[in-house]
């Protein structure tokens, strides 16, 4: 019951994208790794532009420090609603729409997600 | 209770109103002022005439730093060369001063301004290239080299004339401001920002370690050498910089887009004095 709930929640996580094998054998270490290196990418989330973030050197202060994220983004869907595209909250946000302009793929949020919110 | 109800709607009726005449006459007169308001209630440090210094008017950390550099400005160089350009004459024997003026110090104010005549606005190296083709010679490049040169000359010979823009009223400048208004504060790029979000409501938070700078004063210390260029640039060639980083696709130096938008960020800028060339980081 246990296995069946997790790999349901895993398999919300990543969409329908992932092949179903791929789920049950997911790490989420390794999630996380990959999520990190998306976030500190340059040119993909570069999320220190503007945020505070732990392991980031130099951070813009633009946005609130990105810290806490479970308990006040308990819901994974929405934290990754405004990453997807911070308009949702914000209409004027200076937050770029890194889902809906394309900045990020899908895949590539669906692992940026479960870093943040490990934050 | 029903007439209270009429006062209420009444009373909206006439908010209503009030708004709509707001939006129908707030003009360039009515923008320049809640514009300067903005940034001096925001920096209420920072004197005005500071403002013409970009960041550093607003950041102390890295004004030592600056005025180091100013004791052996980058641009010195650069300026050496524009006088030498401004005293040598074309092949038919005029030069430069028979287009702009004799008064060397009196050029650099006049930019930008509207030519009705031709319904566009004209920059400084908008003449200057169009100086050099009447006397048929050929265009410079319009970001960098001889035009940054000539045109650091012509602004530090006219350091410390007042910006003062004619506030837009014909139809022809009505229609250029608004268009540089429009595009200042338009989202664009990939990144989905407008020059207004960084340069006036976040301006003075960091990007990463970058300060941004407020955009009253943006446009009074050009051309700049920029550490970062390794080089002069002009105002339009910064644009171009900003733009790229936003993943929006850059205009062309001199286009109709950095033109209105050079025209709209001075107008705001009235009120400070010209101090170019500059020295940034
Ligand atoms: C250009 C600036 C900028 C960049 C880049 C940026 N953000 Fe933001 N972010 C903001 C601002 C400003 C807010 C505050 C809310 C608003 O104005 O939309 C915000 C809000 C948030 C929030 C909500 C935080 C809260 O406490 O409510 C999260 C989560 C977030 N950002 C995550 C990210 C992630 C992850 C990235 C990188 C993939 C990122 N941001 C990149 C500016 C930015
Ligand atoms: C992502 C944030 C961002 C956006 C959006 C942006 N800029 Fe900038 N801009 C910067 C940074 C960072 C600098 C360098 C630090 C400084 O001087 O502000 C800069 C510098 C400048 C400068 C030079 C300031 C000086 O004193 O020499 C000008 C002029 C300028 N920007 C204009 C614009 C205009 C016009 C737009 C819109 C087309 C724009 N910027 C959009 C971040 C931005």
């Amino acid at each position: 019951m246990q296995n069946l709930y997790r790999a349901l929640s895993v398999a919300a996580l990543f969409g329908a994208l992932m092949a179903p094998m791929g789920l049950a054998t997911a790490d989420e270490a390794q999630v996380i790794k990959e999520g990190k290196a998306i976030a500190f990418n340059k040119t993909k989330g570069n999320c220190i532009a503007c945020h505070m973030m732990d392991g980031g050197d130099m951070p813009g202060n633009i946005g609130p420090p990105l810290i806490a994220m479970k308990a006040r983004f308990p819901d994974l869907a929405k934290l990754r609603e405004q990453i997807s595209d911070a308009r949702g909250m914000n209409p004027n946000t200076i937050m770029p729409p890194f889902g809906t302009h394309g900045i990020l793929t899908e895949a590539e949020l669906d692992k940026l997600v479960v870093y943040i919110q490990s934050l | 209770m029903k007439n209270n109800m009429m006062t209420v709607v009444l009373a909206s009726a006439f908010s209503m109103l009030a708004v709509a005449s707001t939006v129908v006459f707030a003009g360039p007169a009515e923008d320049q002022a809640s514009f300067q308001k903005y940034f001096k209630d925001r920096f209420k440090e920072t004197e005005f005439g500071d403002f013409q210094n970009g960041v550093y008017s607003i950041h102390e950390d890295s004004r030592q730093q600056w005025e180091d550099i100013e004791e052996f400005p980058p641009y010195e160089l650069a300026i050496e060369r524009g006088e030498e350009m401004w005293d040598e004459a074309f092949k038919n024997g005029k030069t430069y001063a028979d287009c702009l003026g004799k008064e060397v110090s009196k050029i650099r104010a006049r930019y930008p301004h509207y030519d009705e005549k031709n319904k566009t606005v004209v920059t400084l190296e908008g003449d200057i290239n169009k100086c050099r083709v009447d006397n048929d010679e050929k265009k410079l490049g319009w970001k960098k080299g001889a035009i940054a040169d000539l045109s650091a000359y012509i602004a530090f010979e006219g350091r410390d004339e007042p910006v003062n823009v004619k506030r837009p009223e014909s139809e022809g400048e009505l229609e250029w401001y608004n268009k540089g208004k429009q595009f200042f504060y338009a989202k664009r790029g990939q990144l989905n920002m407008a020059c207004a979000d960084c340069h006036v409501y976040y301006s003075g938070r960091r990007v990463r370690s970058e300060t941004l700078s407020p955009a009253l004063g943006h446009t009074t210390h050009w051309p700049v050498y920029r550490s970062k260029w390794g080089s002069m640039g002009t105002l339009h060639r910064r644009y171009a910089g900003c733009n790229n980083n936003i993943r929006a696709k850059a205009f062309d130096a001199q286009s109709d887009e950095y033109k209105a938008l050079e025209y709209f960020q001075t107008f705001m800028s009235n009120g400070l004095a010209f101090n170019g060339p500059g020295a940034r980081k």
